[in-house]
């Protein structure tokens, strides 16, 4: 079992930041404790003297305020980065916005309209005051107040997203567990299999694959998945049917392979013998023995799908043309809608910091090294 | 007596699934069978692969992986446990059959207190109520000399040292009270001054509760000290079984008598080693200056002699051969070697600084490079040093061969096709081929069975002669140092405690701390235990 | 029981299980459609040849898509569009992360601080947002395209590459050399790189896999290869309207994308059960 305080060694400074592996990317290693929570110590301040005490005090409580420091500062570096790298990189907006045969009046007066013609770092504290208080301006396109769009938006993404992880994650979660019951025997072998193509499928190709069949061949979904306000909940749940499908067949055998590497990592470690050799029946090991151990990878395995099943909605919105926070998003590159770009690109962002996150704290708190201090 | 266990004609074998290949079901043990009375000790001893463990697990009806009882009969009392539904061995296993794990650091579950451990199996069987329970874990918590017994028990596992918890594995499997516990390598992790002690507790323990037990180890010295029969394995089949007297004082096969042959002097003690070859002169070294790992440590050895260096982990003495090789460069002092001071650093020291000194490593597997075969990985210092190349550089690679006995059909093999042994002499062989004139070994034989490593030593001393070749031989068995060294340096916690000729060193007057390792370490005799616990009172309090 | 691991000096094609061939296979025949597209395709790629989305048939094996050209035919020339791009994304990728990362293990110190956190910072942003923030900036342009998609993944290059090379940095075998006196070159090249060879090939195949997927992505939004280019993700988004008719013309090329991206980790599921089997196979039984 890997031992997440005692991994602090010299030159083993982790490169586990924030985001702990995508889930699209299979580690050469198979494995799902790829993050360690010790990242955040390693990324730390170098620690005075009364912190010192305190974290050999209450370590937990040190490693977890770590943490936390941690994901604010890398939000305020990505919101950093958003702001800036648009500004470094090159292209004109004004000229962008007016088209190119725009006079040199146009484009100055455009420029002051949208405020480009004020510094850059007086730009960028405005801009991230606004967003610290919800405000993120007004749209290029539609003049429209952003935060208005996203605040509609934003719950029909997260109810999207939620009703797709109520389902593939217990689903997940037991098909892992099924997995590791018939280890090497063909039930695993054919989940190995199938999850195996599963993952190498684009979601647009599985979301245009559930519109023929059941939206136009049964006609048993509906298609677009239009939602709108006041729409019973009922009809919300049969309208967002597919892209729900979508997106759990899309995460699904991605979190049940990890899912099985951590459950398959516990029940063969050398504890779980004793207790079989205890004579302890096969309900008891799972739940005394085999569990404890196993939450923080596999919670660790959840909280990064999620984290990806919140950046998968881009895609399953355009397909299902969901009006969500993507579909916002997507629609605002192709027009170059700088504001409603940023904006969508911090919440996204935020959101992914803060799962990762919290799949960090609760492999912390789920450590009894660091629960009970020698 | 009544028997409590019968083993018959018992068939294990395994089935292996290598990736991309068809699986393979390979015969673990064959044709093994005993019997052990109530209250008695059997001895189960053999190299790795020889099958204990495997036996050992059968008492229980549990295989590992993908291990299965194939054949025979595993007869506890009148009840044949390979016959046994699910249910029927659930209700054998932790009552009637307990378990103790040679890492025991690995078999408690990190996620709950010892105490909840220790008793669980007792509860959950219905043997004693809980608070009954507990109060049984603390007396053997007392029997078994742990610290503080009344609230050992609310600790978890990684609060408490390794010893500790061998010692609550062994509570572990007292408390249910059964009829008969598997030892499982229960000391072979320990420092041999823990193990003493550990090994005592469960002498005493045994005893006292009238447990009869199945112990198995490697150890045939520990084992001689415990057990009241002793069975000899290898390769999965029967050598000998005996009395643990006969086995000791009268062993019938050749490979018992090996076993038990105490280890030969390979050499006699040089008498001048006045000469400094090697010089250490007052080294401090450390990772950084808060964690310091050596303290001031003075050492040398005369050309063509072999300084032991002993100790236990911990101890500093594979940094002290860190430090000989320039590979952690010492915040205070400095070698001298041959009569010139080796620049601190590896990158500022020579070709010919590097050439002079080469080392062999515990573990040959990681020290060899696995995609490369037995003609480069001894090869390329003869390119590197000596620019030899073509059939020069072959007919060398062949001849080193010979002088570590393989020969030549050994030169396109990759380290993957070669025995433990094997590995070991091809990492000798690279070596010498530097034609160097220091060889750090850093414990060449501590992962190898015994009757490997003697070959060996064997190779090494013959080696020494040949080519006048010195040795700084780093090691925890002083049954090595004994055989082989000129001089001796004990090392503890960092310091060196005792330096000097071998005979001086390792005879009276002592120091409390090589005392105390002299005696720990068990020796090939009936009684011995008893004799040392007799001596010295055994400390309550751990250590 | 050691049973011993036997590393195979030759390899037959009976070593290849049949999953790895199948993916083997599908790999070649993408690759022999890219390299000889022209001469493949019964039409031109941007070649209207009837009327729109043209059921299969003998004339037009696969139909028409949404402007009337030949479905197969861009499918043929959308393998050369893909593979270039996602092949190009991951070859600078890889050579970006590995020079980095390798640098960052064998350095150490600052140089490995400094790369490490900048590579935190670039991971706690999901890739495809990344793209699309990036993307809404910078001109539309294939090689814009190609070094936005290396830079990205260049980030997961260098989390593996430089795990792997601290791994086998550690050993003794390594530290042997060192003590012998070699040089970083011979270090790296002779010591590490061959036993790091096949987790890495692993992680190029499975960043060429991950590559494809996300080109296809970025196209279908509309911000991967502009057309009237052909490539399999744009081709998807030109053809989805006819979906809601019943038309699969959208997932021809998808499924060619699927079955590529399949194939590619079939190869890279049997790299990744060799690198365990010569990593592991002691231990007992």
């Amino acid at each position: 079992m890997a031992a997440p305080g005692s991994a602090s060694g010299p030159g083993q400074a982790n490169d586990t930041g924030a985001g702990g592996p995508h889930p699209r990317d299979r580690s050469v290693s198979g494995n799902a404790s790829a993050s360690h929570p010790t990242a955040a110590p390693a990324a730390g301040l170098v620690s005075p003297g009364p912190w010192r005490r305190f974290a050999r005090r209450q370590p937990l409580a040190a490693l977890i305020l770590k943490r936390l420091g941690l994901s604010v500062g890398l939000l305020f570096a990505v919101s950093l980065m958003i702001f800036g790298g648009v500004e470094a990189l090159p292209g004109d907006f004004a000229t962008t916005y007016l088209g190119q045969s725009a006079t040199p009046q146009a484009v100055e007066n455009i420029r002051k309209d949208l405020g480009l013609d004020r510094p850059v770092t007086e730009r960028y504290l405005s801009w991230l005051g606004g967003a610290l208080t919800g405000d993120f301006g007004t749209s290029w396109a539609s003049r429209n107040s952003v935060s208005e769009q996203i605040g509609k938006r934003l719950g029909n993404s997260l109810f999207l997203a939620a009703f797709a992880a109520a389902i593939s994650v217990p689903l997940a979660i037991a098909l892992g567990m099924i997995a590791v019951q018939f280890r090497n025997r063909l039930p695993d072998r054919i989940i190995n299999v199938v999850s195996l193509a599963a993952i190498s499928l684009p979601e647009f190709f599985v979301g245009y694959l559930l519109i023929l069949f059941f939206g136009v061949k049964f006609g048993i979904a509906t298609f677009p998945a239009t939602v709108y306000d006041g729409m019973s909940f009922s009809d919300r749940v049969s309208a967002i049917a597919l892209p729900t499908a979508t997106l759990v067949l899309v995460v699904l055998a991605h979190m049940m392979r990890m899912t099985r590497a951590a459950i398959l990592n516990v029940m063969s470690s050398p504890y779980v013998e004793t207790a079989e050799l205890k004579g302890l029946g096969a309900f008891r090991i799972i739940a005394r023995h085999a569990a404890p151990n196993a939450v923080a990878p596999v919670v660790n395995v959840v909280a990064l799908n999620l984290a990806y099943l919140v950046v998968g909605v881009v895609v399953v919105e355009v397909v299902f043309v969901y009006p969500g926070m993507g579909q916002y998003m997507v629609d605002a590159v192709t027009v170059r809608d700088m504001p409603v770009v940023q904006a969508c690109g911090l919440i996204f962002a935020a959101f992914y910091i803060f799962l990762n996150m919290a799949a960090d704290i609760i492999a912390i708190l789920a450590n009894p090294r660091l629960r009970h201090p020698r | 007596m009544s028997e409590i266990l019968s083993v018959r004609n018992l068939k294990i074998e395994a089935t292996s699934y290598p990736p991309g290949e068809p699986p393979k079901t390979v015969t673990l043990v064959e044709d093994v069978g005993f019997t052990l009375e109530k209250g008695k000790v059997l001895g189960l001893i053999g190299e790795s692969g020889a099958g204990k463990s495997t036996i050992g697990l059968s008492a229980m009806a549990y295989g590992r992986g993908g291990v299965r009882i194939t054949g025979g009969e595993v007869m506890l009392d009148d009840k044949d446990l390979l016959t046994l539904d699910r249910a029927g061995i659930r209700d054998i296993r932790g009552r009637r059959v307990c378990y103790v794990a040679q890492s025991a650091a690995a078999a408690f579950n990190p996620a709950h207190r010892l105490g909840d451990q220790v008793i669980e199996a007792t509860v959950r069987h219905g043997i004693l109520s809980r608070p009954e329970a507990r109060k049984r874990a603390r007396h053997l918590f007392r029997v078994l000399g742990l610290p503080s017994p009344e609230t050992f028990g609310d600790r978890f596992p990684h609060q408490v040292s390794g010893g500790q918890l061998q010692r609550a594995m062994t509570a572990m499997a007292l408390c249910p009270n059964p009829e008969l516990i598997v030892f499982d390598e229960p000391t072979t992790a320990l420092d041999v001054t823990t193990q003493i002690d550990v090994l005592a507790a469960i002498k005493h323990a045994i005893a006292e509760t009238g447990v009869a037990a199945l112990y198995i180890t490697h150890d045939l010295a520990v084992v001689a000290q415990i057990s009241d029969h002793i069975m000899v394995l290898r390769h999965g089949r029967m050598v000998e079984y005996g009395t643990t007297q006969q086995i000791i004082e009268a062993p019938k096969e050749d490979y018992t008598r090996a076993l038990v042959s105490v280890r030969q002097t390979l050499r006699e003690e040089a008498k001048d080693q006045s000469a400094r070859y090697l010089s250490i002169e007052n080294v401090t070294a450390g990772y950084s200056n808060s964690l310091r790992v050596l303290h001031d440590v003075s050492l040398h050895l005369p050309k063509g002699q072999t300084l032991a260096v002993v100790g236990e982990s911990g101890s500093g003495k594979s940094t002290l051969a860190r430090v000989i090789t320039g590979l952690l460069p010492p915040i205070d002092g400095k070698i001298v070697f041959d009569g010139e001071t080796l620049p601190a650093a590896l990158k500022n020291r020579s070709k010919d600084q590097l050439r002079r000194i080469q080392m062999i490593y515990q573990m040959a597997d990681t020290a060899m490079n696995p995609r490369q075969t037995v003609r480069d990985i001894i090869g390329r210092p003869l390119s590197f040093y000596f620019g030899l190349s073509g059939k020069e550089k072959t007919a060398r690679v062949k001849e080193l061969l010979d002088q570590i006995e393989m020969g030549a059909r050994f030169l396109d093999r990759y380290p993957a096709e070669l025995s433990g042994g094997q590995k070991q002499r091809v990492a000798i062989a690279r070596a010498l081929a530097a034609k160097p004139d220091l060889i750090l070994c850093d414990e060449p034989t501590s992962a190898l069975d015994p009757l490997v490593a003697e070959g060996i030593l064997t190779l090494l001393a013959r080696l020494q002669d040949e080519t006048a070749v010195s040795y700084l031989f780093i090691t925890h068995d002083i049954a090595i140092v004994r055989a082989i060294a000129d001089a001796v340096a004990v090392m503890y916690r960092g310091r060196l405690v005792r330096f000097g000729p071998k005979s001086k060193v390792l005879s009276p007057p002592f120091d409390d701390y090589t005392d105390l390792l002299l005696k720990s370490v068990p020796e090939m005799e009936i009684g011995w235990l008893e004799r040392v616990l007799s001596e010295r009172r055994m400390e309550s309090g751990g250590y | 029981m050691p049973f011993k691991t036997q590393p195979r000096k030759t390899f037959s094609l009976n070593a290849i299980p049949l999953s790895a061939m199948i993916g083997l296979a599908g790999i070649a025949i993408a690759l022999i459609c890219a390299l000889f597209a022209p001469w493949l395709a019964p039409h031109g790629e941007t070649e209207v040849v009837g009327p729109i989305w043209l059921p299969m048939s003998s004339e037009y094996l696969l139909g028409t898509d949404n402007l009337g050209r030949d479905l197969l035919s861009r499918l043929i020339f959308g393998a050369r569009t893909t593979i270039f791009v996602a092949l190009a994304a991951t070859v600078i990728s890889f050579s970006l992360g590995m020079l980095l990362s390798f640098t960052a293990a064998v350095t150490g110190g600052f140089v490995d601080q400094g790369l490490s956190r900048l590579n935190d910072l670039m991971m706690a942003i999901p890739t495809l947002i990344f793209a699309l923030v990036v993307l809404a900036v910078l001109p539309q342009n294939i090689w814009i395209l190609i070094i936005v998609m290396a830079i990205l993944d260049s980030t997961r290059v260098f989390r593996i590459g430089r795990a792997v090379a601290l791994d086998v940095a550690v050993m003794e075998f390594v530290e042997a050399a060192r003590l012998r006196g070699e040089g970083s070159v011979w270090i790296i090249f002779r010591e590490i790189l061959p036993n790091t060879l096949s987790p890495l090939l692993a992680e190029f195949g499975l960043r060429f896999a991950f590559s494809i997927l996300f080109l296809s992505t970025l196209s279908f939004l509309g911000l991967g290869i502009q057309p009237p280019a052909a490539d399999w993700g744009g081709m998807v988004k030109d053809n989805k309207d006819g979906i809601i008719f019943g038309i699969s013309a959208a997932l021809i090329p998808g499924t060619a994308i699927a079955t590529l991206a399949i194939c590619v980790n079939l190869v890279v599921d049997w790299l990744m059960k060799r690198t365990s089997s010569l990593k592991g196979g002691r231990g007992d039984v």
